[in-house]
């Protein structure tokens, strides 16, 4: 039960944290709102997703086929493959190729995988320069703290914030507050950096096996800087990536940019197929594909759970929770948050480690009904509670199992649901709630923190129904 | 070497219950007017702060001789191939014209730093959401479109298919794919502080497109 405490401790933290809020609050609401806009025909709508989740979900089950079909599509087109079970051998993995490349500094455009395996930092304590590129990595990679939202990891913070951290690290550049200006001295010193880096390193946002493509899509140009300038690029990404055809890639690609965005399209959408041939003159001579396992292969056996891998990351169930909105994404405490986190942590890493996350949702089903690839997220939630008080449940192999039950609470469900099936005993209960109706508990646990608890009428309602003269019950 | 690969895969193949079909690929319409094609991609690129002009074919060497000095982009960077030869010919004394015929190891930092702006073609454009499309090879290279400050395009009118499926499936992208293709649909943008837009992060600040007709 002690993640369930720190829990509690990091969203009474959330809680407090006004500023954070309000930025939180302001940013939701303009993504939801910027979603809105691209979307104003509903059977269009419809109609897109249908079709992204049927592209999706042809992925997932023909994974090990599409894997094997993209590796060897990669390494004819002269990029080389690197399998990883956990997040400690594609560490190693992308370590060791540095290593061999020589490179000491390297610059990084925006990939979630890589949060997940914890590159940075295991690449920092190898001496190795890490350098964030995207706008708002680079922020928070100053502040030293962890995204709050997978689309835009900054989102909690406001200008002044950046400022004074622009001022702290580069105390030689004049302090501002204008957007723009700051935005202009992150550009300035970051150009600098893509010049000298040995090698690039980024995500992948779908990896085609007809043509052994990888796809990125960005808006600032700097996945393009961390793919092109380098000599040595390195993608890494979940297996679960991988899509078909080139022909399931305009879809995609549109739905997600609408559905994080709110845009038509992004400014850049890079697609890297091989390094740079012998008669070109510019973009790495090696690239590298990191295909991260991390749990997802068990993920996918489970044919409900498998549901889970159908994410595209496009952050919409995250902006329209309403949990998340006033929690922010660190309370999470986890690389994902809100409800796609909720969903995938415990998963990830154990129900026993984190899946008080569950707990974290209204069952509003907000998520369900704005998520692209129409993965059904309360669905899910509900099913991860279950798992998490009985072991027994299904066949899952979700590490922590049953982890979260309690004995006072299971007891109670067995006793109400034997005294439920049972009409004489049901009766008698009945008739005891109310007489000793002042008698019941006023303390009931997490309901009565911040709620009074429910006291049975003087009536019951079958009573009250034979008073107006209904005799049939 | 470890077995992660047969572990994963092996992981994989013991659960393919769920087959489920592959999904008709969508064609979008693409029988629009050129006309229709023109204005669609020139007002969503304007939307995003692309800067859109409509010249004859004929008159793209005078556009450069004239726009060039009055925008001060004194040193352009050129590729290798017809249209930077005939942007070259024409082109005032005043401008200092670098070609990109060198391995970009060599002249890494002179790129970032002596280089206003470079131009290019185009492999095509997308009239739905204003995206052009560039396939840089040895005689346009990557950086010239990520580089230097402003990026002025070259597309000619009948290039422009309606959706990128149709680009995809017309310029058949399935034979063959280069090193790097992209989309590029406006000037490098940001929104990351406060979700506040602004233009030129790290790419050029400005999308400069002339349309051949
Ligand atoms: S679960 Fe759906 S809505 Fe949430 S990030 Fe993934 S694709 Fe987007």
């Amino acid at each position: 039960m002690q993640q369930t405490e720190s829990f509690k401790k990091r969203i009474d933290k959330a809680l407090h944290n006004e500023q954070a809020r309000i930025n939180f609050r302001s940013g939701m609401s303009g993504l939801m709102t910027k979603r809105a806009t691209q979307f104003n025909d509903d059977q269009e709508l419809q109609n897109m997703r249908d079709h992204a989740r049927a592209i999706r979900s042809y992925s997932l089950s023909h994974l090990p086929e599409l894997l094997e079909q993209l590796e060897q599509k990669l390494v004819s087109n002269g990029i080389q493959v690197h399998w990883a079970e956990n997040s400690k051998q594609a560490n190693e993995i992308i370590y060791q190729i540095l290593k061999k490349a020589d490179a000491k500094t390297v610059v990084k455009g925006k990939s979630m995988v890589s949060e997940e395996t914890g590159l940075n930092e295991y690449l920092e304590h190898k001496d190795i320069e890490i350098l964030e590129s995207d706008l708002g990595e680079f922020i928070i990679q100053l502040a030293k703290e962890m995204p709050s939202h997978i689309v835009m990891p900054a989102i909690h913070k406001n200008c002044k914030e950046v400022a004074e951290l622009f001022k702290k690290h580069f105390p030689d550049l004049p302090y501002t507050e204008n957007i723009e200006e700051l935005t202009l001295m992150a550009r300035n010193i970051l150009r600098d950096k893509f010049v000298k880096a040995d090698a690039g390193i980024s995500g992948v946002n779908f990896a085609v096996a007809e043509t052994g493509t990888l796809c990125l899509v960005e808006n600032e140009g700097n996945g393009r800087m961390s793919t092109t300038t380098p000599n040595l690029h390195i993608a890494i990404t979940g297996i679960e990536k991988v899509v078909a055809r080139l022909s399931d890639v305009p879809p995609l690609f549109s739905i997600l940019t609408k559905s994080a965005l709110g845009q038509p399209i992004t400014a850049y959408f890079n697609m890297i197929s091989r390094p740079r041939p012998a008669n070109e003159k510019d973009g790495p001579q090696h690239v590298h594909l990191v295909l991260l396992d991390n749990r997802r292969s068990q993920i996918r056996m489970d044919d409900e759970l498998l549901d889970t891998l159908r994410c595209i990351r496009c952050g919409s169930c995250i902006n329209h929770c309403p949990v998340y909105v006033q929690l922010g994404g660190h309370a999470y405490g986890t690389v994902y948050p809100g409800p796609i986190g909720s969903v995938l942590e415990p998963q990830r890493l154990g129900l026993d480690k984190i899946g008080a996350l569950t707990s974290a949702c209204t069952l509003c089903g907000a998520c369900g009904e704005v998520c692209p690839v129409q993965i059904p997220l309360p669905k899910l939630i509900n099913r991860l509670r279950a798992e998490s008080v009985n072991s027994q449940r299904s066949e899952a192999q979700i590490s922590g199992k049953g982890s979260l039950r309690k004995m006072l609470e299971a007891n109670t469900w067995v006793l109400w649901k034997w005294i439920y099936a049972n009409p004489g005993l049901y009766r008698v209960f009945r008739w005891a709630a109310r007489r000793f109706r002042k008698l019941s508990p006023n303390r009931l646990g997490g309901w009565t923190q911040y709620r009074t608890a429910p006291v049975p009428a003087a009536k019951s309602l079958q009573q009250l129904a034979r008073e107006e003269g209904f005799s049939n019950e | 070497m470890n077995n992660a690969r047969e572990n994963i895969l092996n992981h994989l193949r013991t659960n393919r219950k769920t087959n489920t079909p592959l999904p008709e690929a969508i064609f979008p319409e693409d029988n629009w007017e050129r006309e229709h094609k023109i204005t669609q991609i020139s007002e969503r690129m304007q939307a995003v702060h692309t800067e859109v002009h409509r010249i004859p074919t004929d008159g793209m060497a005078e556009w450069f001789q004239q726009q060039l000095p009055l925008r001060k982009l004194n040193r352009v960077l050129l590729g290798d191939n017809e249209l930077a030869n005939t942007i070259e010919s024409s082109m005032p004394p005043s401008i200092q014209v670098t070609r990109y015929l060198r391995d970009i190891e060599e002249w890494k930092q002179e790129l970032f730093q002596d280089i206003d702006a470079g131009i290019t073609s185009t492999f095509g454009a997308i009239a739905e959401t204003g995206s052009l499309i560039l396939w840089p090879n040895h005689e346009e290279p990557r950086l010239m479109s990520l580089v230097p400050p402003i990026h002025i395009a070259v597309l000619k009118a009948d290039d422009i298919y309606v959706s990128f499926a149709e680009a995809i499936d017309k310029q058949q992208w399935g034979n063959y794919m280069p090193a790097n293709a992209l989309l590029i649909s406006g000037p490098s943008k940001t929104a990351d502080i406060e979700q506040t837009l602004v233009y030129g992060v790290h790419g050029p600040r400005q999308l400069i497109v002339l349309i051949l007709e």
